[in-house]
């Protein structure tokens, strides 16, 4: 395992400033992002990503939420968040944001919920 | 043999698209056992996501007595619960420092409820969280995390200390316990359950 070595900038800024090109957060549609979105890659890295691009295509091919990239990729979430709008924006990954109880207009989803306590019951 | 995605490397395989979460949050105040709870009913190894607060936050720095720094990082630790072959169940623990979880992007937006671990040595400890579920109106229930030297309060006596609504569940445990903070989670569900089933039915 090869993860990211700590930055030796001891703010981490630098280095988040040349990840991001300096952009401080997300654009379009990965402002929505949350900490249990999951991400899956839809496309092979390319010959000279930018490393940390190539990094999420990689730990994405399954489905991966936006707080487990963050943590191996030793990540802040709204630096991940930009390098995610990236990849969004080019249509190399999916995300899909976590399923609330009930969106708003639409009745809650007892199924659900149903779905959930089979699964904890079979813990 | 399956060959399908042969020619597109980084395409999951089918199935994998089907995928989906849904999220629950472990509340409560610093050292009621949130991180423990997490660690004892997740299948991996709990993880830890940063927030980083950068220089937009200069007048919080000095309100919180940084000042110095350039930069403050909030942490958040998870863990991950497999339902089943496409449905995942993350458990957040929520920052011990009530005062910066309005960094989180939708923290409980989206959440399906939430756990607010109560220590009964400590119920002031707890007040802020039960606030803030309140006010961001996430349904939750409160379950008393059992400590080695915890009095035996009568859970009706706890519930009038912390002024809990009598539909809402409050269970003892011990979060070190898997089964314990399984049963938790159970409960919670049902609980969610119990509100979309009056919520359907006709007025």
């Amino acid at each position: 395992m090869s993860a990211p070595r700590r930055p030796t900038d001891p703010s981490g800024l630098e280095r988040y400033y040349v990840l991001t090109g300096g952009r401080s957060g997300p654009g379009g549609s990965a402002s929505t992002l949350d900490v249990a979105t999951l991400v899956v890659s839809r496309a092979a890295p390319l010959p000279g990503m930018q490393h940390e691009h190539e990094e999420i295509l990689r730990r994405c091919r399954e489905p991966l939420s936006v707080a487990e990239l963050g943590a191996h990729l030793h990540l802040p979430f709204n630096i991940l968040a930009v390098l995610l709008s990236d990849l969004l924006q080019a249509g190399r990954v999916e995300a899909r944001d976590p399923i609330p109880a009930h969106d708003a207009g639409r009745g809650p989803d007892l199924a659900l919920l149903e779905e959930v306590l089979s699964g904890l019951e079979r813990l | 043999m399956d060959l399908k995605g042969f020619d597109r490397p980084g395409s999951p395989t089918p199935g994998e698209g089907d995928t989906r979460s849904v999220k629950v949050m472990i509340a409560g105040g610093f050292g009621t056992g949130k991180t423990t709870m997490v660690r004892s009913v997740s299948d991996i190894k709990p993880l830890t996501t940063e927030e980083t607060l950068t220089q937009a936050s200069a007048d919080v720095d000095h309100l919180i007595g940084v000042a110095d720094k350039t930069q403050t990082t909030v942490s958040l630790d998870f863990g991950k619960i497999s339902l089943n072959d496409t449905l995942m169940l993350y458990l957040f623990g929520t920052p011990g420092q009530e005062r910066f979880w309005f960094l989180w992007n939708g923290l409980f937006k989206g959440a399906l409820g939430a756990v607010v671990l109560v220590d009964t040595r400590r119920l002031a400890s707890s007040f802020r969280a039960i606030e803030e579920m309140e006010r961001q109106k996430v349904p939750f229930v409160i379950a008393l995390n059992v400590f080695p030297d915890s009095r035996d309060y009568p859970v009706e006596e706890i519930r009038d200390a912390l002024d809990i609504p009598p539909h809402t569940p409050v269970v003892t445990f011990d979060a070190r316990d898997r089964t314990a903070s399984r049963d938790v989670l159970v409960t919670l569900i049902r609980h969610l359950k119990d509100r979309s089933s009056a919520a359907l039915e006709p007025r």
